[in-house]
């Protein structure tokens, strides 16, 4: 049959598609490299890099479920600045703890999330509108309660979430000023990559499945571990690793695992794909539009504090247009607009595209008009690619 | 020599690679009506997408000779100005619009350039309408309010308006009760009258045995042969021989029951309308299904059938729900679906691509779907290795025809999409299986593997509720019928008292009082 055929292809190239965007991100990376001259591999650029995007990814992790189920979510970069500007308040007029201000904060972004959800997941008004309305109103209060003006300067103790790096261990090696901590960690993580990987194909041996081709394995380790290595060497010879990095590593890890590995991460799949045939398999479709938009408002404010801590200030201008870099990483990164298919490492290899062009555009001296057509036809690019792949797949 | 309007000569037609026709050759006489059979993927839709330039020229081989000339058609425009019209599976209206809008779609009635005049529009879609039997409808009202066989008529209507020489019609009465088929064939009977040549794929094939002028039957994309009314006998048997190649000498699995004690019963349920909750859609239904016992529910389209089955499972459907569940003597009271389910009930829908499959997800995921929780997951994480271990046992087990359980539900066919939904529900360890038209759109063959599950559930004392459309099947397969009309029990038969005649006696005496009544 012809079906039978395809089929074929198209398991066999789930995973080249999002190998395939991880060499788009490896290739501009190198193509940029040799335009600026090296300057985009620098330590020093390398540690930007990270610190530039880090709100922009945690956004792209939240707003994949929202993308999973087919909706957008307009509203987060108005959460980010509102949120960036209480937790400012908190701080510097209210002189409470720097601690419970987060922690208040983080609550305030589970609020909002309730509300939007709420109005989405139980009233069944379309997420567009409610994002869109709530986009408005949370720009408009954050001009409210900054007066219109910008507030800081925000303490050292604030300011560390966002700028602030690990403890540093410095050692000197030929010369060169070397932190030990973020060697370590490569290596830790080198190693749990290995581990781990051992421990997945035993398992599949143990049921009797098919494992993929040695050398395979083996290519792909080297890959994983060369890049991992990279950055941390980077890293190790500037300030060490920097807490942003720590706090999305830890967010993607866990977002990864809920997606892949539980109920509720199917579940959101389910509702994306079919929300009829998900609510007759037993799925309560409302709560779990409900919590997704709780993760992106969770998400939202700890992209606010991170902002405004990076900024050490928080202003009312913060955040204008980061929804739409969220929701443009998610469809560069293989997320389907209709919903019901996407993966968490898409959208932050999505994210790192946008980022890695806005980066080497900046360092090679491309304006910012210019960058803004650049991103929005790889955006266009990308997705066209995308389905005219999977047409022809099917 | 017959009046030939149509030839389709050494038609082949590949799919990146894979043959889905393979020289094959049909022709039509001016005036009759010639069927198309075969099984589900044989290849009758796409011959037909082809001669409707679905497929233009050239993305096949072999000719099209249409009224004594060769066609190269290039699109749907192409094959509609020459009167070849197709009518899809899945209907094309615009729901929204009104029927006149609909029968003119793409097809307007302009005065000056590009100005649609209304008043024409409405006078000749009202004269169209009355060809096919829809003289009292109101042109105004939008067709997402007429039923679903006057939908299938404003589809017609729609052809008959451009002028249609040759009208296609893919299973048109696949979603159709006996009734309502029966009025589209008398009307497809009527046409042909007028001289419009029909090619009809259906799998109803006493349908096509009562109308048909000659069948062509197709397997595996080859011609196999085309029967003739008059010289060959187009009764059932002979055409199922043609498309399995073989004689089904039984179409209906044997089975032994083994009835147990009452494991389900519903009483005196009263379901209203979603959206209406004064209008009642079920009144004062009661029944009972045993262990180990299939129970039919007969009746025609917009019986409530569905309803009755979907406001049962964690009320899906309706408002205003009252009546009780009873399950081995235990009295429950089911919020929603998951409460359903972890109370051993489970449903199939009648509609497996919009309610029963998540079609872009491949065949393990849609398995173990709702099971999920309580069968392959431990504190919330999914256990993917016993995920697997279970779709290839029931991709064994119910001889499902995927390349692996990776493959896409989306490109499987009918039959063993249907057959994914249903390891969907054995996963789920029920107790009590409600299946709402599991044989519907799918193949002989399949259909009889879909008997044989049903079978083998009923065997291992789970309590089944069959619904469905095609008396035949019911009366094959049950061991008790209810006959549900106007939303209420209007009788109960016996195996003993089993015939179409007894069903449709039932329907037609409960109408009448229903009638008085009022």
């Amino acid at each position: 049959m012809s079906h039978s055929k395809l089929a074929k292809k198209k398991s066999g190239s789930i995973d080249a598609k999002q190998y395939g965007m991880l060499i788009a991100l490896i290739l501009i990376y190198f193509i940029f490299s040799l335009l600026s001259g090296g300057k985009n591999i620098s330590s020093m650029n390398v540690n930007n890099l990270i610190m530039q995007n880090s709100y922009v990814v945690i956004l792209a992790v939240g707003m994949l479920l929202c993308v999973l189920t087919g909706n957008v979510d307009l509203s987060v970069g108005s959460v980010v600045a509102f949120t960036g500007a209480a937790c400012a308040i908190m701080v510097l007029d209210f002189h409470l703890p720097i601690a419970v201000s987060f922690l208040m904060i983080l609550l305030c972004g589970l609020l909002i999330g309730a509300w939007q959800g709420f109005f989405i997941a139980y009233l069944n008004v379309p997420a567009f509108v409610v994002t869109l309305a709530n986009m408005l109103v949370f720009r408009g209060l954050t001009m409210v309660i900054l007066g219109g003006q910008t507030k800081g300067p925000l303490p050292t103790g604030y300011v560390q979430i966002g700028a602030g790096y690990l403890p540093e261990i410095y050692t000197y090696i030929g010369g060169q000023k070397v932190e030990l901590l973020s060697i370590l960690v490569g290596v830790i993580a080198s190693l749990i990559v290995i581990y781990m990987e051992i421990r997945s194909i035993n398992k599949k041996k143990s049921y009797g499945f098919e494992v993929p081709a040695a050398w395979q394995e083996i290519l792909k380790l080297v890959i994983i571990i060369f890049i991992i290595n990279f950055f941390t060497i980077k890293l190790a010879c500037y300030n060490g690793l920097p807490v942003v990095l720590a706090l999305m590593l830890v967010l993607i890890i866990i977002y990864t695992f809920i997606t892949n590995n539980t109920v509720p991460g199917r579940q959101i799949y389910a509702v994306g794909g079919n929300a009829k045939a998900a609510k007759l398999s037993g799925i309560k479709t409302q709560r779990v539009m409900f919590w997704i938009y709780v993760s992106m408002g969770l998400m939202s404010a700890l992209a606010g504090i991170v902002l405004s801590a990076r900024n050490a200030s928080a202003t009312p201008k913060a955040g204008e247009g980061f929804e739409l870099d969220a929701i443009a990483a998610c469809y560069i990164g293989g997320a389907a607009a209709l919903g019901g298919s996407g993966t968490i490492i898409g959208a932050v290899v999505g994210a790192l595209i946008m980022g890695v062009l806005n980066n080497g555009m900046s360092l090679i001296g491309w304006s910012v008009d210019i960058q803004r057509v650049v991103k929005g036809l790889v955006l266009l690019g990308a997705v066209t690619i995308d389905l005219i792949s999977k047409k022809k797949a099917s | 020599m017959a009046d030939v309007i149509l030839e389709m000569k050494h038609i082949t037609k590949e799919f990146s690679g894979v043959k889905a026709l393979d020289d094959v050759n049909l022709t039509v006489e001016r005036g009759e009506i010639h069927a198309l059979c075969g099984e589900n993927g044989a290849g009758k839709s796409t011959l037909m997408n082809i001669l409707s330039a679905v497929y233009p020229y050239g993305d096949y081989s072999g000719k099209i000779i249409y009224n004594g000339k060769e066609c190269k058609f290039r699109d749907i425009r192409d094959s509609e100005r020459k009167g070849i019209v197709i009518i899809h599976q899945e209907l094309a209206l615009s729901p929204y619009l009104s029927i006149a809008e609909n029968v003119f779609l793409g097809n307007e009635i302009t005065n000056i350039k590009n100005v649609i005049d209304w008043s024409q529009t409405r006078r000749r879609s009202k004269e169209i309408l009355e060809k096919v039997g829809l003289s009292g409808e109101n042109v105004n009202l939008p067709v997402n309010k007429l039923s679903v066989g006057k939908q299938q008529l404003v589809e017609i209507a729609k052809a008959l308006a451009k002028k249609v020489e040759l009208l296609i019609l893919d299973e048109p009465t696949a979603s159709l009760n006996d009734e309502d088929s029966k009025k589209l064939l008398n009307i497809i009977l009527g046409l042909k009258k007028r001289g419009i040549t029909c090619i009809m794929i259906s799998h109803k094939l006493n349908e096509l045995s009562q109308v048909a002028d000659s069948i062509t039957v197709i397997r595996d994309g080859k011609t196999i042969e085309t029967l003739k009314k008059g010289q060959d006998d187009l009764n059932e048997d002979r055409i199922i021989k043609g498309m399995v190649g073989r004689e089904l000498t039984n179409r209906y699995p044997p089975r032994e029951s083994e009835l147990g004690d009452v494991a389900f019963e519903v009483k005196n349920w009263t379901v209203h309308h979603p959206d209406d909750s004064e209008r009642v859609m079920l009144k004062d239904v009661n029944f009972n299904v045993r262990k180990g016992e299939v129970v039919g529910f007969a009746g025609l389209m917009g019986a409530g059938r569905t309803e009755l089955a979907m406001s049962i499972f964690g009320k899906s459907y309706g408002s205003k729900i009252s009546g009780e569940i009873y399950k081995d003597g235990k009295k429950l009271v089911l919020h929603d679906v998951q409460e359903a389910i972890r109370n051993g009930i489970a449903y199939a829908s009648e509609d497996r691509k919009n309610y029963g499959l998540v079609l872009i997800n491949d065949v393990r995921w849609n398995m173990t779907l709702s099971s999920l929780r309580d069968r392959f997951s431990r504190h919330w994480v999914i256990d993917r290795n016993e995920e697997i271990v279970a779709a290839e046992e029931y991709r064994g087990k119910l001889n499902i025809k995927a390349n692996s359980i990776k493959q896409i539900t989306g490109s499987l066919s009918g039959g063993n999409q249907q057959k994914v939904v249903l390891s969907k529900w054995i996963l789920a360890n029920p107790d009590v299986l409600i299946l709402d038209e599991p044989t519907r759109g799918i193949d002989v063959g399949a259909k009889y593997e879909i008997y044989e599950i049903i079978n083998s559930l009923a065997k291992a004392g789970k309590a089944v509720i069959f619904i469905s459309s095609e008396m035949p099947e019911l009366l094959g397969v049950c061991d008790r019928i209810y006959v549900l009309n106007q939303g209420e029990i209007a009788g109960e038969l016996d195996k003993k008292d089993f015939s179409q005649e007894m069903i449709m006696k039932i329907i037609m005496s409960h109408t009448r009082r229903e009638k008085q009544a009022i």
